[in-house]
């Protein structure tokens, strides 16, 4: 017997990666810019989703969602009264969504295809992760933007809990602006955390019921789009 | 997290690997982790040897080398290394720090396996 190294320096999550670049590659080819929402559960992401599905689709733009939970297509439905054409991820206890899952429900999606070609007939895609704040962190799903949002309620130093998260995300959402007084949010001290764990990032202070700080996002949206 | 899913697809890794090299044995295996990856090196030891048992792994050492966080200071032109993940500034001149070297690896870096010598 020899005793021998090996040298492999092999992504652990190689599989998950390999599968993402191919998903953002057809993402690139269809021109569709696609988002990755993450958060706790209960921070809001589906109302603020709701919102911005139908904020969208007033301005003329062509937008589709997937969301993903354990069980239930409740968000689904809640999504699809927006009009969009919404797809239900249900993991059955696995606690994020993964690249695979992704490219299994985009397959065979007509209502966001346009001459057979998958995702071409739409401006934005939405992917509503599962309420997780830590797993979602690893598993790229080929988005353009991964979106980390918080609401006034879980406490201003979230972001410092979960640095994992934070630090991955392109833009920050803070949800539920409305209910910022009773919930003596301190908003200089979010600001300041979620700046101490991913230096520079877009942050924006909103409200779905309100639609506070919703024209700052569309137009960041809008922005994003552009410079695909 | 969901350590016991990324042991699955080490020794899944490890395993296919294997087959270049017939009749190996392995005696340990090699992670590198960033101290941003989420994942809990004894929370990886705990599924070892329970994955690894009636595989070609079966009896080895898992070794965990964690990596800290090195991020670039635009400031001082030089890469710098954090002492934990609670805040993102550069420990020379304190300037917030956005571009991360390192911290986020999640890697088999290598295995020590014993071979039978060719010939024998």
């Amino acid at each position: 017997m020899t005793t021998r190294i090996v040298e492999l320096r092999r992504g652990i999550l190689k599989k998950n990666d390999e599968l993402a670049a191919g998903l953002r590659a057809s993402y690139a080819a269809a021109g569709v810019l696609v988002l990755n929402l993450v958060s706790s559960p209960g921070t809001g992401k589906t109302a603020f989703l709701e919102r911005t599905l139908s904020e969208l689709r007033r301005k003329g733009a062509r937008v589709a969602a997937l969301v993903g939970d354990l069980e239930t297509d409740n968000d689904a439905r809640r999504l699809a009264a927006s009009g969009a054409p919404v797809r239900q991820i249900n993991t059955h206890g696995i606690c994020h969504l993964d690249a695979e899952m992704i490219g299994k429900h985009l397959e065979g999606w007509p209502e966001v295809a346009l001459g057979g070609v998958a995702l071409s007939g739409l401006d934005y895609l939405f992917i509503e992760n599962v309420g997780n704040l830590v797993c979602p962190s690893s598993y790229d799903l080929g988005e353009k933007i991964r979106v980390a949002l918080l609401s006034v309620t879980e406490g201003e130093d979230k972001p410092l809990k979960y640095p994992t998260l934070f630090n991955s995300a392109d833009a920050a959402v803070i949800t539920k602006m409305d209910i910022a007084e009773p919930c003596s949010f301190d908003r200089e001290l979010a600001l300041k955390n979620i700046n101490e764990i991913r230096p520079g990032i877009r942050i924006f202070e909103t409200s779905a019921k309100t639609g506070a700080g919703m024209v700052e996002w569309l137009e960041y949206l809008a922005e994003q789009r552009k410079r695909r | 997290m969901h350590e016991l899913s990324l042991v699955t697809s080490i020794v899944d890794t490890v395993t296919e690997t294997l087959a270049d090299h017939p009749g190996a044995r392995v005696r340990e295996v090699r992670l590198r982790v960033g101290a941003l990856a989420s994942v809990i090196p004894e929370s990886l030891e705990f599924c070892w040897g329970i994955v690894s048992e009636g595989t070609p792994l079966e009896g080895s050492r898992l070794v965990v080398d964690v990596l800290p966080v090195v991020v670039h200071c635009e400031r001082c032109g030089q890469d710098a290394t954090l002492d934990g993940v609670q805040s993102f500034r550069c420990p020379r001149c304190n300037e917030l720090c956005g571009e991360i070297r390192q911290g986020r690896e999640l890697e088999i870096d290598s295995i020590e396996i014993d071979e039978p010598e060719e010939g024998a």
